[in-house]
């Protein structure tokens, strides 16, 4: 099986926010929530750069670690899901989350957050897959489809790579040689303590 | 001339056009260092900001210009393994201990026997004081510790759904409950304030090791003793910790708290709470089993005669002293 990830070449993305939009739709995301964001660093300075970033589905989870009732699981291609049925939306799997991907649909009245909501690398969750429950829950299951993440998919740039880790390392250091610069697989050395040399 | 008009005008706009991107356009960028020299994931770790590499976005939720925390790990190892460990050692650390003071010393009895006169010690509305805090804490403490320790003991036990159930209606008992422990700390704190202060007969309690030791000659107190003095301080300085950390997390990312404030209200939160329980535990144990005539003080409110002559002595001589002493004393019928 694959090792899946999500890659940002920083030095393709421009901010167009479709990443964020084609997430909402596909996966019919409540209000409020965002599983994918695009985060501009130095913005409107020399050396803007914008990055896609969602649940990056780290190696050694930090979310899992901190769980109280043990909701996480990784999957066969390992991708970190979760059973929304068992949170009990205490809010630690977002203080310890590198990449501030876990949401919840209530914002702070009495520390009663609601479910909690992360990007499931459009693979639903625990229920039987494309099952009209998980799509309820967790919105859609591309994987199970042999399709990869909309917002990677539909990314106009090419920015955002999502697949086999080790096939997408391979783009992006191409794209590295033959352009000269790269600023770096954003966020994998946090989450999978590797970085790709360019 | 429409025509004319406006094929100046398409050469016009071209000009200007034309004219606004040579005045625009960059210098080039430097050979060398290509676009990205100013903006690396490395380097930007190696200045962090508040612990976060942080920018722009353009959803209102701005705490997702978080790009990346790395802090969140040493979060995750505090209280995977850290406050696990304080909190074990705490707690099985203080029950080991008092099952070894209980088979050296026994239940402490009262030395002269009861004498059959009994003193009010604690009335009605300290009593309820000391109930409304003992009762909420000792849930809050119950829930608190499934938190931290339930998915290791009690997740196996009870299976995935109901440990979940359980720990949700936990969730929420313990943040409803907080404000009553809230009413009740700062009760304890303004009751029990005007006799809590240290002085001098602290200093020979702790020396005599508060007449723990087996025969030992029981050290003068007035109404608390230094021991009871250090408990009354750890519940209020404690609980006021446990309070506001409690608040922090109960409203999370209010009033500009950032996420490292959130981890460290979390951090003050599990280890103030497990010392508390262990604190708390020691004090059940000298209320109960571990002395004889104590717990009536705080169950009936009164205490015999003796049990008071011997524990606090100067509480007693204030309490003859003030003449009323005699009414407040009744014979027990």
């Amino acid at each position: 099986m694959a090792r899946m990830k999500f890659l940002c070449d920083a030095d393709r993305c421009i901010e167009c926010n479709a990443c964020v939009t084609a997430c909402k739709n596909e996966n019919e995301v409540p209000w409020g929530i965002n599983r994918r964001r695009v985060v501009t660093l130095n913005d409107g300075k020399p050396g803007e750069r914008s990055i896609s970033m969602a649940c990056m589905h780290c190696t050694d989870a930090p979310c899992a670690a901190v769980c109280p009732t043990n909701v996480f699981y990784t999957t066969a291609d390992a991708v970190v899901l979760h059973n929304k049925d068992l949170c009990i939306g205490c809010g630690y799997c977002f203080y310890a989350c590198p990449f501030g991907a876990p949401q919840y649909p209530q914002v702070g009245n009495f520390g009663s957050r609601g479910k909690m909501d992360k990007c499931t690398y459009c693979a639903g969750g625990p229920e039987a897959d494309g099952s009209k429950a998980e799509y309820e829950k967790y919105g859609a299951n591309r994987l199970a489809e042999g399709k990869l993440p909309l917002c990677a998919e539909m990314c106009s740039t090419k920015s955002l790579l999502a697949g086999d880790g080790e096939v997408i390392a391979q783009i992006y250091k191409e794209r590295v040689k033959v352009r000269g610069y790269g600023s770096g697989a954003w966020g994998w050395q946090t989450a999978y303590h590797e970085s790709i040399a360019s | 001339m429409a025509k004319l008009l406006a094929t100046i005008r398409f050469i016009a706009g071209a000009l200007a056009l034309a004219f606004i991107i040579a005045t625009v356009t960059p210098a080039p960028v430097s050979a060398q260092g290509g676009p990205t020299a100013a903006t690396s994931e490395q380097q930007l770790m190696q200045q962090l900001r508040d612990g976060v590499i942080a920018g722009q976005v353009s959803i209102p939720d701005k705490k997702a210009g978080n790009l990346i925390h790395p802090a969140g790990r040493d979060w995750r190892t505090f209280h995977t393994v850290t406050l696990k460990w304080i909190g074990g050692i705490a707690i099985l650390g203080i029950l080991a201990l008092l099952v070894i003071f209980y088979m050296w010393r026994g239940t402490m009895k009262i030395e002269g026997g009861r004498s059959g006169r009994t003193m009010v010690r604690f009335n009605a509305f300290e009593r309820f004081v000391h109930w409304l805090t003992a009762s909420t804490f000792i849930i809050l403490g119950i829930t608190g510790l499934n938190i931290t320790f339930g998915r290791a003991l009690l997740l196996p036990i009870m299976g995935p759904e109901a440990f979940s159930t359980w720990s949700e209606w936990g969730k929420y008992t313990h943040n409803y409950l907080s404000f009553a422990f809230t009413i009740g700390v700062v009760l304890v704190f303004l009751t029990w304030i005007g006799q809590n202060f240290p002085n001098a007969a602290d200093v020979e309690w702790l020396k005599a090791g508060g007449g723990m030791g087996k025969g030992g000659a029981h050290p003068p107190a007035h109404k608390f003793n230094a021991g009871q003095k250090l408990l009354y301080w750890f519940i209020v300085i404690g609980g006021a910790v446990m309070i506001i950390t409690g608040y922090m997390l109960m409203f999370p990312f209010y009033y500009g708290m950032g996420i490292g404030d959130m981890e460290l209200a979390e951090i003050f939160h599990g280890v103030v709470g497990v010392l508390f329980v262990a604190l708390i535990i020691a004090h059940i144990y000298l209320g109960t089993v571990g002395m004889e005539g104590a717990f009536e003080a705080m169950s009936e409110g009164t205490v015999d005669l003796n049990w008071a002559k011997e524990h606090h002595s100067l509480w007693v001589q204030e309490e003859m002293g003030r003449g009323a002493g005699g009414a407040r004393t009744q014979p027990a019928e």
